[in-house]
């Protein structure tokens, strides 16, 4: 299988940093253990975990047949069985059917509506060397960190344009951007959303709850990989690192009382059916033990970033996500679908009348770049974006295309309780 | 049957269908609205709590009575806190409890339901508690100063029909309260047999919402829930379970 070239050194990086990136990256003694916690690791309950993974070693998507395919398809309710099968090559040629049924689904559980948000990256400092990232610490690129008055300028330009529902992201840094930090930026946002949700590094559940009383009801984590050997060897430093506590991270964020919790693997990273496997298990199993609470998918693939453009989603091509979210949405016909834009319009047009729910509009992964993206206006310097999107849509040409598309835009469906 | 109306706290109505706002666009709602004629029309706060644009309130016609719901609840305190948000909103005194604790299939729990029926009633609600068709806490419903009972059919959205015909039978039977038959009614001629079953009203939402022409579905469903209620009032004749019978099979011997 082909592979993508993650190593990029840059120039400005002194000889000692260079040596220590390079250790890194070729001798695996020098990494640390990626599977113990590091101190201050909440650790909880380690049975869904277990669990998931051990489901994810047993798959062999290749002793599935059409028929199991058809089969499933023919189930009014779909299986764990019947999900390996829908995930399996052997679906593949059914995927106008999948589709078909998803959307009954779909329509069921959401009728024509799709929500619109947009996420606010407030800062990329980051502390993780994790190869296929913009914002790696080894990475040359412009680092920002917002003002609270830079905070609600963006804000106030986001909430002009319509946008109700916000996701705040930071780059993976506790030095630069503490806890406090994000629950007073959340307090901020409070002002000028409904809705706010949360993707930023994993915490323990007291800091969970600490952002919840801020105003975040929403958590989103990526796994990016749940092969635990290939995690390792994209994961070189820092907290990232350690595999179990950012897999717990969404147990402890509804153990903190968040009311939802996101998830994905990264699509590209590794074996996809695999991946897209125990993300739905890891939902599936959740919600078991927390009935109550909220659950969404989304589908991120690899993109290229800045420094190397040449990353790429390997084999997983529109074909392939469009059956996983295919599959998805049929095995959890209850739980939220996002596309971003890393997605191009073409698919984004197409999936929302399929599986997804939920679509990003007036995106930049940059920060404090929001008035002049939306604008035009200058507003200075600003730091590097995360990735590059596919989907440059403002929030209004997103809104009278889902409206075209005989969809429902839906701003907010939520309340603080 | 010209006079044929029913109360909810104090408020005559004439039409029994109650219809649903969430899944489906502004524009339609209004169209829905018109074709079911329907009197009742219930709204999800968390819909309502938007900005701009597309404010479920501004779509709605003023002769409609709002039945705001606590969908999000996760118990009867939260359900409480909507509800007054809901009244602080405009929405007037009607609430429909929504209490779900699982996200899955969204069935109501019914203890939390009767509790924060107790809550909302004292604060002067109207309330009209969605629930699992289940007697005992039909009575405590009741009990709790609840203004009608909201069984479910089957689950919400799924479309499927009376799947708890029996119990909802039970119900209809054994409260006093209007019993409004709610969720899982998929096709104009369930909500017709929910009427003949002596249902006060039934209410429904995915259905239409998600129905290939929604206004003239909407008025399918009002010309069904007539028709039903129609064929309740005036009595059913008899169905035959099978076969055919004899007039008097056991009887016949008896002579004086």
């Amino acid at each position: 299988m082909a592979e993508n070239q993650f190593f990029i050194d840059s120039d400005k990086l002194s000889e000692a940093a260079l040596e220590r990136k390079h250790k890194l990256e070729t001798d695996p003694s020098s990494r640390t253990n990626h599977m113990e916690y590091m101190p201050g690791m909440e650790q909880i309950d380690p049975t869904i975990r277990n669990k998931v993974l051990s489901e994810m070693d047993n798959y062999d998507y290749n002793k599935y047949t059409a028929r199991d395919v058809q089969n499933a398809l023919e189930h009014e309710t779909c299986s764990v069985e019947d999900f390996k099968a829908l995930l399996s090559p052997a679906a593949e040629p059914f995927l106008e059917r999948m589709a078909q049924r998803a959307k009954i689904e779909t329509g069921k559980h959401f009728g024509n509506t799709v929500y619109l948000f947009t996420p606010l990256y407030i800062a990329n400092y980051c502390e993780n060397y994790c190869v296929y990232c913009g914002f790696n610490c080894y990475n040359d690129i412009h680092r920002k960190k917002l003002t609270f008055e830079e905070i609600e300028h963006e804000m106030k330009v986001i909430a002009d344009s319509g946008i109700e529902e916000i996701l705040m992201l930071t780059g993976e840094s506790r030095a630069q951007s503490d806890v406090e930090y994000i629950g007073e930026a959340c307090r901020l946002a409070k002002k000028y959303f409904r809705n706010i949700g949360l993707e930023i590094y994993p915490v323990n559940s007291d800091e969970y709850r600490y952002l919840h009383e801020c105003g975040a009801d929403y958590v989103t984590v990526f796994q990016e990989t749940y092969d635990n050997v290939k995690y390792e060897t994209l994961h070189l430093m820092g907290h990232k690192r350690v595999f179990p506590y950012r897999f717990e991270a969404q147990e402890r964020a509804l153990m903190g009382g968040m009311r939802g919790v996101g998830f994905s693997a990264l699509l590209g990273l590794s074996d996809f059916h695999k991946d897209a496997l125990a993300s739905a298990l890891h939902i599936y199993y959740l919600q078991r033990k927390y009935p109550y609470a909220e659950y969404s998918l989304s589908c991120p693939r690899l993109r290229p970033i800045i420094n190397n453009d040449k990353i790429n989603p390997l084999d997983v091509h529109e074909k392939q996500l469009c059956q996983i979210l295919c599959a998805y949405r049929i095995f959890l016909p209850y739980v939220g679908i996002t596309v971003s834009s890393r997605e191009q319009k073409h698919f984004r047009d197409g999936i929302v009348k399929i599986a997804a729910t939920k679509v990003s509009a007036g995106v930049s992964t940059g920060i404090g770049d929001h008035e002049s993206k939306y604008t035009g206006k200058d507003t200075g310097e600003s730091g590097d974006e995360q990735f590059e999107i596919s989907d440059g849509r403002s929030f209004d040409q997103m809104y009278n295309d889902m409206e075209s598309e005989g969809l429902q835009p839906v701003l907010n469906d939520y309340v603080y309780v | 049957m010209k006079n044929d109306t029913f109360t909810l706290g104090g408020k005559e109505f004439s039409s029994r269908f109650i219809l649903g706002s969430g899944k489906y666009s502004m524009e339609l709602i209004k169209a829905a609205v018109e074709n079911a004629g329907a009197q009742i029309i219930t709204l999800a706060v968390r819909r309502t709590n938007t900005k701009k644009k597309e404010n479920i309130l501004d779509f709605i016609p003023d002769n409609v009575t709002l039945l705001p719901n606590t969908s999000g609840a996760r118990d009867a305190k939260e359900a409480v806190r909507i509800a007054r948000m809901a009244r602080e909103l405009g929405c007037g005194d009607f609430v429909k409890v929504e209490i779900m604790k699982d996200s899955k299939y969204l069935l109501p729990d019914n203890v939390e339901t009767v509790k924060a029926t107790e809550m909302l009633a004292k604060e002067g609600f109207v309330v009209l508690p969605y629930m699992y068709p289940d007697l005992y806490t039909a009575r405590d419903l009741v009990n709790a100063g609840a203004a009608a009972v909201m069984p479910l059919a089957s689950p919400i959205g799924s479309n499927k029909g009376l799947a708890t015909k029996e119990f909802i039978q039970i119900l209809i039977d054994e409260i006093d309260l209007p019993v409004i038959v709610d969720a899982g009614i998929g096709r104009p001629s369930q909500a017709c047999e929910a009427m003949e079953m002596g249902a006060a009203a039934v209410m429904a939402n995915t259905a239409i919402a998600t129905a290939g022409d929604v206004p003239v579905m909407a008025g399918a469903f009002k010309a069904a829930i007539e028709a039903g209620r129609s064929a309740y009032l005036s009595g059913l004749g008899r169905v035959l379970e099978r076969g055919a019978s004899a007039s008097d099979p056991l009887t016949g011997f008896l002579r004086d």
